[in-house]
């Protein structure tokens, strides 16, 4: 019962704000959606903290049945469900909360003719109840539901300013792409059924130790079945975590409200992805090759969006690009096979990225829009309570903490450095490794440059928007009062339920523990001599516990083991990224500038996003375009109508006899043919059957 | 009662003829009874049919509620429905008094625009029901006079053009089908439905001017009617009738045309083509299947280059009855349950969308895309329903929409890796083009100056479109309503199928071997 007023919560809430505003009036819409919401969110944090589990779903209603494909809308209790529910419910209900201050003027909406607000807290609590199915599904159809439930709210939202242009074009291509995403995950769900008959995750869980004994015919050749599953949900997490290649959505997603990019596209749908490949663990445990391809691709986002976010000049893409990369870093770690981990980061990046959005929100609302850093500076005394907010998001984001202990600092500390050490482990010191060390330099940088132009310096541009630059009401502050606190303690809070020893992370997650076997021991001891003691694996098999860990994956154990110099790398990264963000926007800030001059083209190919839009539109969009003209006008038009034509004109004068008649409109004489004609069939077919 | 499906058919008839007798004049009053008529009787109609739908037993996989007659000329009148047929009765059923409803602004020869309509619905309740082959085909047949007449009178400026190229399609397919019912009653000697779907047909490989025909017998007769019912569909690529029908024809009669009439297809190969000639369509199995992939995504590229919004629906129509045929000739639960439910679903959502167009269609008299733009701003209540069907139309889970398209596509991928993968690209193009027409459309500023004092719908209207958004939704959210009634019979269809091809594939190999 618990779980079902967790979930329909959000959308009875929708309901009544979206089709009872007349009703209820324009506050009635909000305070109840957001009371709603704060419902949810207190009973998610019980069922969190008591470790609630259970191992028969909670059944709703059947749904798509036909056959042996056996689905129904229903509610899986377990640990990743439960970690997922406190993340989703409270952040929206902070955002909620914010959104009434945010909210309260628009100036893109007239406040005496629309009433545009009990529209937005709509869709934003629609979106919370789509995202709830999602991570509550316990089958692929219920989380595809959700998969593109959430898309819907994504799109009604960034589209939610629906006269402007960008804000149109944005929300269409966040669906699009998304839907490029969606192809391989629907083919992936469409394999599995194929060779599983069924959709349902217990019984794919444990038909993964067979599929990757099996092979499948796909396409052109055979393929290992484990791994092109993998692969092809992965595709689907990569759409709607925005991965490299399908990332282009993103940054342009932010034409949406601020509190939209805090909920959507930062904290909770752009997570979706991660979850699903949490969620697969017990698959993905048995698909190495595609694991590496995760490993690698999240790798190589988690630094091309650093690269791109040095230069950015929107306070809210700079943030986009940086959760894009943060999703790298959670891909990572899933991908080396640490899954604890992956949601470790993922449940940290929510509260301080929520925080740097919604900071970055209380900015621009003060600043009357003004999203332009080159326009910032000299913040702090206007807005003391948005400045300290932001500065623990960016101490939370760049991995502050004491190094060497591992989880003493804040929440970013304490997950960034747990994925960078399972990276290095996960990637023998290779690519993945140096790729995040490098991004975790980068993150410094372009955060610190955010707080300097912003909140240090003289004031820059219009004096009038400076003058009338505000502190936020308290309506938006408390929100981001909490966060700070999730900002600080979740890292070192839940340290040992994520990344503590092998025993405590399967604990948390409901499975069981057991003993190595010897030969298991001895491969760990040869591999890294100082992860010797190597005292408990997972016992529980695929799909019995939140997340599968198979015994022969000790990555977990051997990242508590790695050389001191890797666990001070990220450390150091970081400080170096703060040293130069010191020195180019404080000691020396005409620097940048000359700097973007002498390197011009590697300065425009990072503004220019490496030109991802451009080539995109050229290869796929116009060609699209362009071939749907050609096939409407050469395809239909000249080949197709053009035989069709061809026949009844030309080869056959009967026809063009008719057809002479029927332009001259003489429809009834012709509609009477045509019953005469099958009345003359009929009797003729009618005698030759009383013939025999 | 015995013949409650006669009833059902033929109270629109009667309506009709009422009209046709008692009716006089053109006057305003004349015109409301005529419509006042039509819906009451559409109305009828559908609740006699709900007693049909009560009644029906789905695990009984036999033909229910018979009817026969001895006809005129030796004929039989044969009627009954299935678990496969009974709900396209219940779509005809449920789609009409809102098609009437629809029509309430016409103006022109009202009286003879609802018998047209009453008509049809007679014809096309008939070939769902008919189960004697000369029975169908008349009313497969004279099912196009009442649509050609509706397009032909009530239609736009090119309607004599689209009348015509919409005549030609289907009677080209027609004359094949024809011959090959001659055929069909030369060999098994009855012309009863049930009783043809257990004669076996003959599929041994002969040859004809010198081409081998595998399949023999089976496949040549497939074909015939593979003719009839792929331009029915239709098919790519023998679609190019369809968007210049739907363009010329009076919102109603875009309706009916995509919601009903578009059905009688796929209802065709479903009750014809898979159980009475398996051989046959298990040899041409590739070729209809590809032919479904290169339909979805041609046509959904094509839908994209449209400026006209009629047009782009009905691309869009095709689009979607490519996963109809693709499901269909997967010949597996998932395929063909999808197949029907797509088909119902699609009647809904298309229905919707043209209804769509509808509403600001009589308001600016123009279809061009061109010509909207910001409609959000004047339209609210229009703009949600809109994106309703929208939404619905690109598949979206929880809408009817995505049901189908989900289901077809399973039971795809278990026969042809290849078809799924081409097909599941039309996800992506259809959401590209629905969402595209949307914003041109509806979102946006509201500069032009025609639009200025646009106004929303009407009570009217909206009443129209609430049965549509309930269907849809609850298809989405609770999809056994349809696949509950439609299981058993196509596990039925299906183990038949699969039967006689073991059996002429047994069959095959004697031969062989005593060769």
């Amino acid at each position: 019962m618990i779980f079902k007023i967790i979930l329909f919560a959000p959308l009875i809430g929708a309901i009544i704000a979206g089709f009872g505003w007349r009703v209820i009036g324009d506050k009635g819409a909000q305070w109840v959606t957001t009371g709603l919401l704060f419902l949810s969110a207190l009973l998610s944090w019980v069922v969190f903290l008591q470790g609630a589990h259970q191992d028969d779903p909670v059944h709703i209603l059947t749904w798509i049945q036909s056959g042996t494909l056996d689905t129904s809308w229903s509610i899986r209790v377990d640990r990743l469900t439960t970690t997922m529910l406190i993340v989703v419910t409270t952040v929206s209900a902070l955002v909620h909360l914010y959104s009434m201050g945010y909210m309260a003027h628009d100036e893109n909406f007239d406040d005496e003719k629309e009433s545009y607000r009990p529209r937005f807290f709509a869709y934003l609590s629609l979106f919370t109840f789509a995202m709830l199915m999602l991570v509550t599904a316990d089958n692929l159809a219920q989380m595809f539901f959700g998969w593109e439930g959430v898309g819907l709210a994504s799109y009604l939202l960034i589209g939610f300013y629906f006269r402007k242009p960008s804000a149109n074009a944005a929300s269409i291509k966040a669906f699009v792409v998304n839907r490029v995403g969606d192809f391989g995950f629907a083919l992936g769900i469409m394999a599995l059924f194929f060779l599983t008959d069924s959709i349902q995750f217990d019984e794919v869980f444990a038909a993964a130790p067979e599929l990757a004994e099996t092979n499948l015919t796909f396409l052109w050749t055979e393929w290992n079945a484990a791994n092109l599953i993998a692969f092809l949900l992965f595709v689907g997490a990569m759409g709607k975590s925005a991965q490299l290649f399908l990332h282009t959505w993103l940054p342009d997603a932010m034409e949406g409200p601020t509190p939209v990019s805090a909920l959507i596209h930062a904290a909770t749908m752009v997570t979706a992805g991660v979850f699903l490949v949490c969620r697969m663990s017990p698959l993905m445990e048995y698909a190495p090759e595609a694991m590496m391809f995760v490993t690698f691709l999240g790798a190589s986002t988690a630094f091309f969006a650093a690269t791109v976010g040095l230069v950015q000049n929107d306070i809210k893409r700079v943030i986009a690009y940086s959760t894009c990369s943060q999703l790298g870093y959670m891909f990572v770690a899933a991908g080396v096979g640490v899954y604890s981990v992956a949601m470790f980061h993922l449940l940290t990046h929510a509260f301080f990225k929520a925080m740097l959005f919604l900071g970055a929100g209380s900015v621009i609302h003060g600043m009357h829009h003004e999203q332009d850093m080159r326009n910032y500076g000299g913040l702090r005394k206007k807005m003391p309570m948005t400045f300290w907010a932001m500065l623990i998001g960016t101490l939370a984001i760049t991995g502050v903490g004491i190094p060497l202990t591992g989880w003493i600092g804040f929440a970013g500390f304490a997950s960034k450095d747990a994925v960078i050490e399972s990276a290095f482990v996960g990637s023998q010191g290779g690519y993945a490794f140096w790729m995040l060390v490098v991004a975790a330099l980068f993150t410094s940088f372009y955060s610190w440059r955010l707080m300097f132009l912003t909140f240090w310096g003289e004031p820059r541009g219009d004096k009038h928007t400076h003058e009338h630059a505000h502190e936020s009401p308290n309506v938006m502050l408390i929100p981001l009062g909490v966060l700070a606190v999730g900002a600080v303690f979740a890292g070192a809070i839940w340290y040992g339920s994520f990344f503590g020893k092998t025993n405590e992370v399967v604990k948390f997650f409901g499975g069981k523990y057991g003993e190595p076997t010897q030969e298991l021991v001895e491969a760990v001891a040869e591999r890294s001599p100082k992860a010797s003691e190597l005292h408990y694996v997972m016992e529980s098999g695929p799909g019995e516990a939140a997340i599968y860990i198979a015994p022969e994956n000790t990555v977990l154990h051997e990242a508590h083991y790695v050389p001191t110099w890797v666990k001070l790398s990220p450390f150091v990264a970081m400080v170096l990224g703060l040293i130069v963000a010191y020195w180019f926007y404080i000691v020396n800030p005409s620097l940048p500038k000359r700097l973007a001059e002498n390197q011009r083209p590697l300065y425009l190919f990072l503004l220019n996003k490496w030109y991802f839009d451009e080539i995109y539109d050229a290869i796929f969009v116009n060609p699209a375009k362009k071939l749907g003209g050609f096939l409407w006008k050469r395809g239909d038009g000249n080949v197709i109508d053009g035989s069709i034509n061809g026949l009844a004109m030309g080869i056959i004068p009967f026809f063009t006899r008719l057809a002479g008649r029927a332009q001259s409109g003489y429809i009834f004489t012709y509609a009477f043919a045509m019953v005469i004609g099958i009345a003359v069939l009929v009797t003729w077919m009618s005698f030759t059957g009383g013939a025999e | 009662m015995d013949n409650l499906l006669s009833i059902t058919t033929f109270i629109p008839t009667l309506a009709a003829a009422i009209l046709a007798i008692f009716l006089r004049g053109e006057d305003a009053a004349a015109q409301r009874n005529a419509k006042w008529v039509a819906l009451t009787a559409t109305t009828a109609t559908f609740l006699a049919s709900l007693f049909i739908l009560f009644d029906f037993d789905p695990q009984n996989t036999g033909f229910q509620f018979v009817e026969e007659h001895e006809w005129l000329l030796g004929l039989k009148y044969k009627m009954g429905v299935d678990g496969i047929s009974v709900l396209f009765v219940m779509l005809t059923t449920f789609m009409m008094p809102i098609t009437i409803l629809a029509s309430w602004n016409v103006t022109t020869r009202v009286k003879e625009y609802m018998i047209a309509f009453l008509i049809l619905e007679t014809l096309m309740l008939g070939v769902f029901m008919a189960l004697d082959l000369v029975l169908f085909y008349l009313f497969f047949e004279a099912g196009l006079i009442p649509m050609f007449l509706i397009i032909g009178i009530w239609g736009g400026k090119e309607r004599i053009y689209a009348s015509f190229k919409f005549f030609l399609y289907t009677f080209l397919g027609s004359v094949l089908m024809l011959v090959a019912m001659v055929a069909m009653f030369s060999d098994a000697g009855t012309t009863d439905i049930p009783s043809l779907m257990r004669h076996q047909f003959g599929s041994e490989d002969f040859s004809v001017l010198g081409i081998h025909i595998v399949g023999g017998m089976q496949t040549l007769m497939f074909l015939a009617f593979f003719a009839s019912f792929a331009v029915k569909m239709p098919m790519w690529p023998v679609h190019t009738w369809l968007p210049d029908a739907h363009v010329q024809a009076p919102t109603a009669g875009s309706v009916v045309l995509a919601a009903i009439l578009l059905k009688m297809g796929g209802y065709g190969f479903l009750r014809f083509s898979l159980p009475m000639f398996p051989v046959g369509a298990e040899v041409l199995t590739p070729l209809v299947l590809w032919m479904s992939a290169i339909a979805i995504v041609y046509t959904s590229l094509v839908a994209l280059a449209q400026e006209d919004m009629k047009k782009l629906i009905a691309y869009s129509s095709v689009a979607h009855m490519g996963y109809v045929t693709m499901g269909i000739f997967a010949a597996n639960q998932q395929g063909i349950d999808g197949a029907i439910f797509q088909m119902l679903s699609h009647g809904f959502i298309s229905g919707a969308l043209f209804l769509c167009v509808g509403v600001i269609y009589d308001r600016m008299h123009t279809r061009e895309i061109d010509a909207y733009g910001g409609l959000v701003n004047r339209m609210p209540a229009y703009a949600l329903i809109f994106m309703l069907f929208t939404m619905a139309n690109v598949g979206l889970p929880g809408t009817s929409g995505f049901i189908g398209e989900f289901l077809t596509l399973v039971g795809v991928f278990q026969v042809n890796t290849w078809v799924a993968l081409v097909a599941t690209t039309g996800v992506i193009l259809s959401a590209a083009y629905a969402l595209w027409l949307y914003r041109r459309v509806v979102l946006g500023d509201l500069i032009k100056e025609s639009l200025k004092s646009i106004s929303d719908m009407t009570t009217r209207e909206r009443a129209i479109f609430a049965p549509l958004v309930v269907m849809t939704l609850l298809l989405g959210v609770y999809p056994s309503l349809v696949t509950d009634i439609t299981g058993p019979a196509v596990e039925a269809l299906i183990s038949n199928y699969d039967t006689a091809l073991a059996e002429a594939h047994a069959a095959t190999q004697v031969a062989d071997a005593t060769q």
